[in-house]
């Protein structure tokens, strides 16, 4: 097959048929910005935030649904594609109510970063005075209709990423909101609260209500890490301020989950911080209740009972259980402990469950 | 698993069996219905009509623990009809001919008697599969957890030969690990039998192996397992116990019997992050940092060794696991060097077991590896058997007969309990119950059960109804729902209140010493 070549700012560039102007621009290292693009699903063209000029077209095309085709001659960096970028944001920024100082999204919100960047000035549109309220009735996800662009990304996520069909575009016109089938709470429809919808909306109209008021992105340190439940092991992001964790989100790209994590993933983050964590060794009492100790009390009498135990009845008298929650290197130090120091193969987890 | 999860978005056809993927693995779930959008097809099997039956081109909703029955009808008509893989049987594969006499003793006819399935559904699966190679096999806990787990699991892995999809990108016989790290706990060797890496603890060699590394005698006798264990505490065989991170009063079947056995120990030590059901009977309790809190690695059940991180610091006087078991190794008398996670798992786990020796910490910054690993250039293995060429020569037949589970529904219980693990919550809600949110989304046990039963025993949605076994006996809200097959009482062990555990059947797998949670007999009376 022939190599397919366009013409990208003047510069001749390879592609393969079926990539769209967006993709080949970004292996180009040519920068594009999306707003309702959502990797590996299908571009819907919503938000026009991608607009590029090709040369031949009646009107600037979205770089994000529009395939790339032999010969084209593609510019993205013109002053009309400018003007027309600056009005889309001019457009979103005047239909919702973004009020960037209260924002939870501030700071990694998409539409404030291209106000910014294409220098949009306050105060062009007024902010739209009606918008449907808030709904916040589930204990985990906050949906504040006066953020949202209607960009759809929370749709696909849903939809085409994580397949739990809880929510898609409904009414018309001005009146298009998000919604549930129904328009019913999140808490009383299908949503299962992976929270995919949340990760992936560029504003703050979709915001973790655990998260809130806890910290600003600036603020806050990355962590990389594996759930702590199933067998999947998904990669996730640990959002970490000042001792404490206060969100996990997915690792774009990680293997295997690529992005995705479900609700206990995501949101079960919390119980380390729990103040019935245990904080210091216990020994149980002659009555039955437990008392403080220090680490050396509570280490030698274990070691103390264990060698008098082995002496007295043999090794295969001391049995242990590993954790299958724990790390690969918690379950190795403990079967050493069984088989190099105790003496005896007991040793086993719930393998089974 | 012997393939990966990447392969799950790729694969053109499914059979899953005893997994309800979408509450239990739902980021896994969510690849396999990316696939039946793109067109693949999947046969569901499962006595209960769980979410992905909604994708499934064919649900087969067979009764609990008729698996092996239903898996060898389909096996009879795959030969019957000619369909199997006769070239990859023929390379790749011994035992064809005890295999093929024992499935001739199930034709579809009798499968159907035993398992519920229609005739004409076993031969459409049949068929459908043969078209459509490979498959990918998924399995779950609703094959291991029967008296019959291991001889299910077997089952499993002869249809897939059968049909020649071991050992290809988008095959194989994958089982979902329910737990983070369970993978991991069998690669380490917390395991009676074998040392990290699977080496036999009775195997001279890979016993001298390890006393050269480890500097001691060892003790070549196969240890006990956890039903063993427990058993051996009320005789006084077992003196000291010692239960690190695991909530066995609440996991474990038939929690009377279990707290027994925990009551009468002589000496019990606990490692844990919260107080539990089960730290009530330790005499010393060591408080664990808990994960976010240490840096180690978790094996995935692709066999992906992926990277832990401490992000923040253990509460109080909370110390690590591993730096527990080092300071009583001390106080015995041995002097460990390793003094983190790098460096147990780089200079000690990756030196003593093959399969980890090209994984070491720098390796796995961002992506894990798939062990086996031999060396350090190598990339890891996506799938296990390549073009069917098994670790151990030839995949091996291994011929298997239906046994029906150990308790079933009779005159007194004439229901049979199945349990499982729900959606917000996880185990015996340790982590999940503490974690904001998650008790609101769900905040109590139920007992499932189908509108036939509420019907005929005039129950109504969330009434108050009392479950109980030979065991023992709970008073929970009923929720009727269509998932459930007529006869079936579903519930899971999440809640101490109404966990299923007082109830199910402390019977064991022979072999691998699974209990059989998934079968036991219960009757329900409303309140
Ligand atoms: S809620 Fe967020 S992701 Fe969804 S359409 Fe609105 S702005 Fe886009
Ligand atoms: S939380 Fe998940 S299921 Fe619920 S609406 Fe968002 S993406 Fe859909
Ligand atoms: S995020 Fe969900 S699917 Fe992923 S590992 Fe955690 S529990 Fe499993
Ligand atoms: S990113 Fe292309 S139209 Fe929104």
């Amino acid at each position: 097959m022939a190599t397919a070549k366009l013409s990208l700012n003047s510069k001749e560039v390879e592609f393969t048929p079926g990539e769209t102007i967006l993709q080949v621009a970004w292996r180009n290292g040519v920068k594009i910005p999306t707003l309702c693009y959502l990797k590996d699903c299908t571009p819907t063209g919503a938000c026009r935030i991608c607009l590029v000029e090709v040369t031949g077209a009646r009107t600037l095309v979205a770089s994000c649904a529009t395939p790339a085709s032999n010969g084209m001659e593609v510019f993205t960096d013109t002053e009309k594609v400018h003007r027309a970028r600056r009005l889309a944001v001019e457009l979103m920024l005047g239909s919702g109510e973004h009020n960037c100082l209260l924002c939870e999204a501030n700071g990694e919100c998409k539409l404030q970063e291209l106000a910014y960047e294409y220098g949009v000035s306050a105060g062009r549109f007024e902010g739209a005075s009606q918008h449907y309220p808030t709904e916040d009735q589930n204990p985990l996800i906050i949906r504040d209709f006066s953020k949202c662009i209607l960009c759809g990304r929370c749709v696909q996520a849903c939809n085409e990423v994580q397949v739990n069909r809880a929510i898609g575009f409904g009414y018309r016109g001005a009146e298009a909101k998000i919604i549930t089938a129904g328009d019913r709470p999140y808490d009383e429809s299908d949503c299962v609260f992976c929270g995919q919808c949340v990760q992936v909306c560029p504003t703050g109209a979709l915001t973790e209500k655990k998260a809130k008021g806890l910290g600003r992105p600036w603020e806050t340190k990355k962590v990389r890490t594996t759930c702590p439940y199933c067998g999947v092991g998904c990669q996730l992001w640990l959002h970490v301020k000042g001792g404490k964790v206060i969100k996990v989100t997915g690792v774009e790209g990680a293997q295997p989950n690529r992005g995705r994590l479900c609700v206990k993933g995501r949101f079960g983050y919390d119980f380390i911080h729990s103040p019935e964590r245990l904080t210091s060794p216990l020994i149980k009492q002659a009555d039955g209740s437990f008392k403080e100790a220090s680490w050396d009390e509570a280490l030698d009498l274990v070691a103390e009972r264990f060698t008098e135990i082995k002496q007295k009845h043999g090794p295969d008298a001391i049995a242990g259980v590993s954790c299958a929650r724990s790390t690969n290197e918690d379950s190795y130090q403990m079967q050493k402990l069984f088989r190099a120091v105790i003496g005896t193969n007991n040793i086993d987890h719930c393998a089974r469950t | 698993m012997t393939n990966s999860f990447a392969d799950f978005d790729k694969a053109k056809m499914f059979f899953v069996i005893g997994s309800n993927m979408t509450e239990a693995h739902p980021v896994a779930a969510s690849f396999v219905k990316n696939a039946v959008n793109a067109g693949a097809q999947l046969v569901l099997v499962d006595p209960r009509r769980t979410a992905l039956a909604d994708f499934a081109k064919i649900h087969l909703p067979l009764k609990v623990g008729s698996d092996i029955a239903l898996l060898n009808g389909l096996m009879h008509v795959l030969i019957k009809e000619d369909l199997y893989a006769k070239e990859y049987v023929q390379n790749c594969t011994v035992g064809f001919e005890e295999l093929r006499a024992a499935v001739e003793k199930y034709p579809p006819e009798r499968a159907e008697e035993i398992s519920g399935v229609p005739v004409e559904q076993i031969v459409e699966v049949a068929r459908l599969l043969a078209a459509n190679r490979p498959a990918m096999l998924i399995y779950t806990l609703g094959i291991t957890e029967h008296t019959c787990g291991v001889n299910n699991v077997l089952s499993c892995a002869n249809l897939q030969m059968l049909l020649g999809n071991v050992g290809f990108e988008c095959g194989g016989v994958n089982p979902l690990r329910g737990q983070n790290n369970v993978q991991g706990a069998c690669d380490m060797g917390a395991l009676p039998n074998v040392y990290p890496g699977y080496q036999k603890v009775n195997e001279p060699a890979a016993k001298a192996k390890f006393e050269k590394a480890w500097g001691v005698d060892l003790d070549d006798k196969i240890g006990l397992m956890i039903p063993a264990m427990m058993d051996g505490l009320p005789t006084g065989q077992v003196k000291a116990f010692y239960i690190f991170g695991e909530n066995l009063a609440n996991t474990e079947p038939d929690i009377s019997h279990v707290e027994h056995c925990l009551e009468s120990a002589e000496f019990v030590v606990a490692n844990d992050i919260f107080p539990t059901e089960t730290t009530r009977f330790a005499d010393v309790i060591f408080p664990a940092a808990a994960w976010s809190e240490d840096d180690g690695t978790f094996t995935n059940s692709e066999r992906r060794v992926n990277r832990v991180r401490k992000a923040v610091n253990p509460p109080g006087q909370a110390k690590p696991n591993w730096w527990v078991f080092k300071q009583i190794a001390k106080r015995m008398g041995q002097d460990w060097a390793s003094n983190s996670g790098q460096e147990i798992w780089d200079n000690e786990i990756s030196v003593l077991a093959p399969q980890m020796a090209g994984i070491k910490f720098e390796r796995i910054e961002h992506d894990g590896l798939q062990w086996p690993v031999p060396d350090l250039n190598h990339l890891g293995t996506p799938f296990l058997h390549k073009e069917g060429c098994f670790t151990c020569g030839l995949g091996n037949f291994k011929a298997v007969e239906w046994t029906p589970p150990a308790e079933v529904a009779d005159e007194d219980f004439p229901l049979v309990l199945s349990t499982g693990r729900r959606l917000y919550h996880y185990h015996t809600r340790t982590q999940t119950g503490r974690s904001g949110g998650l008790n609101d989304l769900l905040g109590q046990e139920t007992a499932d059960i189908s509108v036939a039963d509420a019907q005929r025993l005039g129950i109504s949605q969330g009434q108050k109804v009392a479950v109980s076994s030979r065991r023992g006996r709970v008073e929970v809200a009923a929720r009727v729902t269509p998932e459930v097959p007529p006869g079936m009482v579903w519930m899971a062990f999440h809640f101490r209140e109404g966990c299923a555990n007082w109830l199910t059947n402390p019977v064991y797998d022979p072999v691998s010493q699974t209990a059989e949670y998934k079968a036991c007999a219960v009757k329900i009376e409303p309140l």
